[in-house]
């Protein structure tokens, strides 16, 4: 049986003084259709690639204030490495840019080689095996920040694309040192172990196909109109603030400083490469695009002139009290057992003193300071990591902006957080 | 390149008399130490300024434990639309002060750097716009990259986070000293800072 129930409406002026009963005369509620909200993004959002979380202030949809929080990933690796030898502190250099894993290793190598002043003695092959194995992670790193990109802002093809050549890049690293991510394949003073055979063809095909893939991408993506709306004009980073925030890489030359440490100050035998820096004219979105475009076809020029240059020889620095001598040596001579065993127990012997060393990565300057106080393990190591740097323009850049082209402008700048927090 | 680093590293001696040590190079890279870390900022300014030095590579903390005075900032500073030269100007800091004059005026990248310095190792900047912890969480009491923090971390009031148990195998010939340990005790974990 239904009931039924009386259901009273107060008269609008009684109500209005019912309210002000409860929260007083001073009535706040037109006041706070003006007020700003705050918006979380993050930590865990599909455009922050990792864990990167924004405090977005908002008038509308328009961004008043930004305050990144970083630090999710933070694992501590600077303390990490002074409790460990140079040698056992590669692995984690793997983990700093984990999209470009054998640049942070050819990096980290060298800065130690800097410090122990052995990187001049470096034999040619290894020399040009390193050069190879940061453009691969270059072009690497760009495919994927490319293709993300392009998928945060609505072009998904792009991804699809771009991952089928970076499926390529990994087997090529997989074939080199064994593993497709954690490569660990540089030591102090050479390398883990030469190319395998057939390898050079195998990347010599992926030139090719990778040529073609970079192709089909810029067709997708550089005159389309969706892309350019979205990119065009947002994210603009002046020439001043790209310097002043110490931006690094694509993002300072997306602003059109011609910077690239490859050709400011040549390591390795950057020299010996015909390339040429592509750089921006605006500092937009679009610029940094096109800037890690153009990159992406000077290291497959860098590629090909290296895998026909490539000289024979040892791979490792002659020397028993830098690079482990060769086992059957360890198993027959004394000298070499010694050697081996000094390693392995105490590392190499750096001198005293300090360094810095800044390798040209896929995200920008990948910096080690290294302070040693003697013996095989450094008393502070410092890592200047790219994303970090790159990042801390946010709070400057996003004010302004509309809420989605937070996606573009993160997509743009291309971090990661692996070595960001580090 | 060294040669245009030393010229620079005059230069900037010569604006500010007995405020350096004598230069230094290593590796062809030119090391400046400041006296005095209460002028770092000025110096910085100078060398921006004049200088062209325009861009701060890195900006890095060492802890001098067991040592006075303590702390030794680290400054990279370069050339980037100039001469293309890098300076390295370091300063000591004492342990009771703890606090010098932040460069975030300077170049807007030492912004972040500092609040890094900061959360790290502690080492406070005065007139900095913002003086957060960055990479640990606000509230977090310690400053782990001290030489007296245990690398297992220590508990803090959210548990298992900055802090690892001792795994019971996990004795690996991680450390090098030797000692005449057994591998357990030579687990870098366990060794506490007072050792």
């Amino acid at each position: 049986m239904a009931t039924t129930q009386e259901i009273s409406f107060k008269e609008p002026a009684a109500r209005v003084a019912e309210r002000q009963a409860a929260f007083g005369a001073n009535d706040e509620l037109p006041e706070m259709q003006g007020e700003k909200m705050v918006l979380n993004m993050g930590p865990s959002h599909p455009a922050t690639h990792g864990v990167l979380r924004i405090i977005l202030e908002m008038d509308g949809e328009i961004i008043t204030k930004a305050d990144p929080d970083i630090g999710y990933l933070h694992r501590g690796d600077e303390k990490i490495a002074e409790n460990m030898t140079y040698t056992q502190f590669i692995p984690y250099t793997d983990r700093l840019d984990y999209l470009a894993p054998l640049a942070n290793n050819v990096a980290y190598a060298l800065a130690v080689e800097k410090l122990m002043g052995i990187d001049g003695q470096l034999t040619p092959r290894c020399q040009y095996i390193r050069v190879i194995c940061c453009e691969l992670a270059r072009v690497s790193a760009h495919l994927l920040g490319l293709g993300a990109f392009a998928m945060d802002v609505g072009a998904l093809t792009v991804f699809l694309h771009t991952f089928a050549q970076r499926e390529t890049v990994y087997n090529l690293a997989e074939a080199l040192t064994g593993a497709r991510f954690t490569t660990s394949y540089t030591r102090i003073g050479g390398l883990s172990r030469d190319i395998p055979q057939g390898w050079i063809d195998a990347v010599r095909k992926f030139l090719d196909e990778c040529a073609v893939a970079i192709d089909e991408s810029d067709k997708l993506l550089t005159r389309n109109r969706i892309w350019v709306d979205r990119t065009k004009d947002i994210g603009v980073i002046s020439k001043e603030d790209a310097i002043d925030f110490g931006l690094s890489g694509p993002n300072l030359r997306g602003s059109g400083v011609d910077f690239d440490l490859r050709k400011a100050h040549p390591y390795l035998c950057y020299k010996d490469f015909e390339f040429e820096i592509p750089i921006g004219s605006v500092g937009d979105c679009y610029d940094r695009y096109l800037v890690r475009m153009e990159e992406m076809r000077q290291s497959l020029r860098i590629l090909r002139q290296a895998i026909d240059k490539l000289p024979g020889g040892p791979i490792n620095i002659p020397d028993g009290k830098t690079v482990l001598p060769s086992k059957d040596k360890v198993l027959t001579g004394m000298e070499e057992l010694i050697h081996q065993f000094m390693l392995v127990t105490q590392g190499v012997n750096a001198p005293k003193g300090e360094v810095y060393f800044g390798a040209e990565n896929p995200k920008g300057e990948l910096g080690f300071y290294i302070n040693s106080r003697g013996g095989g393990t450094p008393y502070r190591l410092k890592i200047r990591a790219p994303s970090f740097v790159n990042l801390s323009i946010l709070a400057k850049l996003l004010p302004g902006h509309m809420m989605s082209d937070t996606v573009a402008i993160l997509g743009s700048l291309d971090f990661v957080m692996g070595e960001c927090d580090r | 390149m060294s040669q245009t680093a030393q010229d620079l590293a005059e230069k900037l001696s010569a604006q500010f008399p007995e405020a350096f040590v004598a230069a230094a190079e290593f590796r062809g890279e030119v090391t400046l130490k400041l006296k005095d870390p209460a002028k770092i900022a000025d110096v910085c300014a100078f060398a921006k300024k004049e200088l062209g030095f325009d861009y701060l590579v890195d900006l890095s903390s060492i802890d001098n434990y067991g040592e006075d005075p303590r702390w030794t900032m680290v400054y990279e500073l370069y050339g980037m639309l100039t001469h293309r030269s890098y300076l390295r100007i370091k300063t000591d800091v004492s342990e009771e002060k703890s606090e010098l004059p932040t460069i975030s005026g300077v170049w807007a990248t030492a912004n972040w750097h500092e609040r890094e310095a900061y959360d790290m190792m502690g080492i406070r900047f005065a007139g900095h716009p913002d003086l957060r912890r960055i990479l640990m969480w606000e509230g977090y009491p310690y400053f782990p990259l001290r030489k007296d923090f245990p690398l297992a971390g220590k508990p803090s009031e959210m548990p298992d986070v900055a802090f690892t148990r001792r795994a019971p195998l996990e004795g690996g010939p991680f450390v090098t000293l030797a000692g005449g340990k057994d591998s357990m005790e030579r687990e870098p974990r366990v060794r506490t800072p007072e050792e």
